[in-house]
């Protein structure tokens, strides 16, 4: 739980938040895709509040799949960054909040993003540029989706980060298995292929999503596959 | 000589050792120019393979991460091949870098059409804030490199080529500077264009103007040496023809003029060979730009 203001938000005022930016607090479970995933890891794994958004040793979060930021709006306003009157104006002129992220716009919003294939090269970058620094202790995360990795310059960024041994690098994919052409042997394995260390849990379940999140691999960048339900269902 | 992207390696080596704040980002391509520094500053020298869209994007994440990143690759696979990466990792995040770029228009025109780039200035003029250097010589090469770096949080593109003018004129990272006055037109000349621009106006009566920064446009300079007009302009540019007309016809906007934009055609020139066959074939040579020159201003070919 975090307290802002007026209001001590947490898991179960998701929904309402959301349904500030839609009018709906009933969403398709496309749209709540990252839901979880979002939450658990901004409650229990990120260090980074609003506070500290611009201390060097924060840990970072880039949201690479852009698109469909309502959960992520509202994780940021339960957590503090985003103020709850914003969520009524999501997109439209005069809001900091559009249909995809702008990190010039929005406290805590480290990437602008939208266009796929780019949180993850941009990932590793700043992960590149911590180590180079000595800021060995933050960790950067970013989310991308399952489909998210047909893009080549993701394929660019994995099978770099591998051999280079990016222990502070995490990427979280939010697997709804909606990619038109499926990955052969699963998503985990591309990564592993790559020298990533991986995991796939349930993407709805707290508990197995912090022990994954949390999970030691050292030397190696780490991946988290979040399955959660299909896109189409 | 050693060419500009010897002068490049030379100088962003010894910049490293300076500079702590300082980042290299390579995809193959110089990366034997950059072994030493890479030993010496293992954590700053980063060869991600042959990967552009990833070359471009980890120099966007380094500067997210408060570093100044040099990144470098021929200019087919920096700006051409990643360029929405270029756009939106630097631009939309709102964030600087220097790229270098190397290969040019044709400086190995051996390879073919895949190692040109002569669209690359006229891609960049697409996007917002980035200032765009175009060395004539390794000395200038330096100057301006040493002033991208320097230049805070500015998104800077180095233009390099292996064509390069016998000596350096002294450039400051801003100004055209005139290298000849006259009164029957004024000629701009863009970097490693200008030795063939003197050649080619020797005893004409025109002011040369000496360009090497071209983004931002040196308006004021342009506008102080047309006078009150009307105006006659050639611009003269290693890269595709007419890539600043538009910039010229901005800054002369208040004074009836013409300009001409001479630089590298559009169509693809299917021939191999050396540089100087190339530039005789776009017209670029000093006998060429005479003929079209004076074409253009009504001067004879003679001189006075």
């Amino acid at each position: 739980m975090t307290t802002t203001a007026n209001h001590a938000y947490g898991y179960t005022d998701l929904p309402e938040l959301m349904g500030l930016m839609t009018g709906d607090e009933k969403h398709s479970p496309a749209a709540t895709s990252t839901l979880d995933a979002l939450w658990v890891l901004h409650d229990r794994v990120l260090r980074v509040s609003p506070e500290t958004a611009d201390d060097p040793g924060r840990d970072r979060f880039l949201l690479s799949k852009g698109h469909g930021p309502m959960a992520y709006y509202a994780v940021l306003t339960a957590k503090g960054f985003v103020e709850r009157e914003w969520l009524t104006g999501f997109g439209s002129y005069d809001s900091p909040l559009g249909h995809h992220p702008d990190r010039t716009l929005v406290p805590g919003v480290e990437i602008a993003s939208g266009s796929l294939g780019h949180g993850l090269p941009l990932a590793v970058g700043t992960a590149l540029g911590l180590r180079a620094q000595r800021l060995s202790d933050p960790a950067v995360w970013v989310l991308v989706g399952d489909a998210e990795l047909d893009e080549g310059s993701n394929h660019e960024a994995i099978a770099y980060a591998g051999p280079a041994g990016l222990e502070r690098l995490h990427t979280l994919v939010i697997d709804n298995a909606s990619a038109t052409w499926a990955r052969p042997g699963g998503i985990a394995a591309r990564f592993e292929a790559a020298g990533w260390s991986a995991v796939t849990v349930d993407g709805r379940d707290h508990e197995a999503l912090y022990a994954a999140f949390t999970a030691p691999h050292p030397g190696r960048p780490h991946a988290v596959i979040a399955r959660v339900e299909p896109k189409t269902s | 000589m050693d060419s500009m992207r010897d002068r490049f390696a030379a100088t962003t080596t010894r910049l490293l050792d300076e500079d702590p704040s300082l980042a290299v980002v390579l995809a193959e391509i110089s990366a034997d120019r950059f072994e030493q520094a890479g030993r010496d500053h293992p954590d700053r020298v980063i060869n991600v393979g042959i990967r552009e869209q990833l070359l471009v994007g980890v120099g966007a994440g380094l500067a997210l991460a408060g570093l100044r990143p040099v990144v470098h690759t021929f200019a087919s696979f920096l700006i051409e091949r990643p360029f929405e990466q270029v756009k939106l990792d630097f631009g939309h995040q709102d964030v600087g870098g220097v790229l270098v770029s190397a290969a040019a228009s044709y400086d190995w025109p051996a390879g073919g059409f895949t190692h040109m780039a002569p669209g690359d200035v006229a891609l960049l003029d697409t996007l917002d804030g980035w200032t765009v250097h175009v060395p004539g010589h390794p000395d200038e090469a330096e100057t301006l490199l040493r002033h991208a770096v320097a230049a805070g949080d500015d998104r800077v593109y180095v233009r390099l080529s292996e064509q390069a003018n016998t000596s350096p004129v002294k450039v400051d990272g801003e100004h055209f500077r005139t290298v000849k006055e006259g009164r029957s037109g004024v000629v701009v000349a863009v970097g490693p264009m200008l030795d063939n621009v003197l050649r080619a106006t020797e005893g004409l009566d025109v002011t040369v103007l000496y360009a090497t920064t071209v983004r931002p446009f040196d308006a004021e300079a342009l506008r102080a040496a047309v006078g009150p007009g009307p105006a006659e302009v050639v611009i003269v540019e290693p890269y595709l023809a007419g890539t600043s007309t538009g910039e010229a016809d901005t800054a002369l906007l208040d004074v009836p003029h013409r300009v001409l934009g001479l630089g590298v055609g559009r169509a693809e020139l299917r021939r191999y060979g050396q540089i100087e066959e190339h530039l005789a074939a776009h017209g670029l040579d000093a006998v060429s730009l005479r003929g079209r020159i004076s074409g253009f201003l009504s001067l004879p070919e003679g001189g006075a």
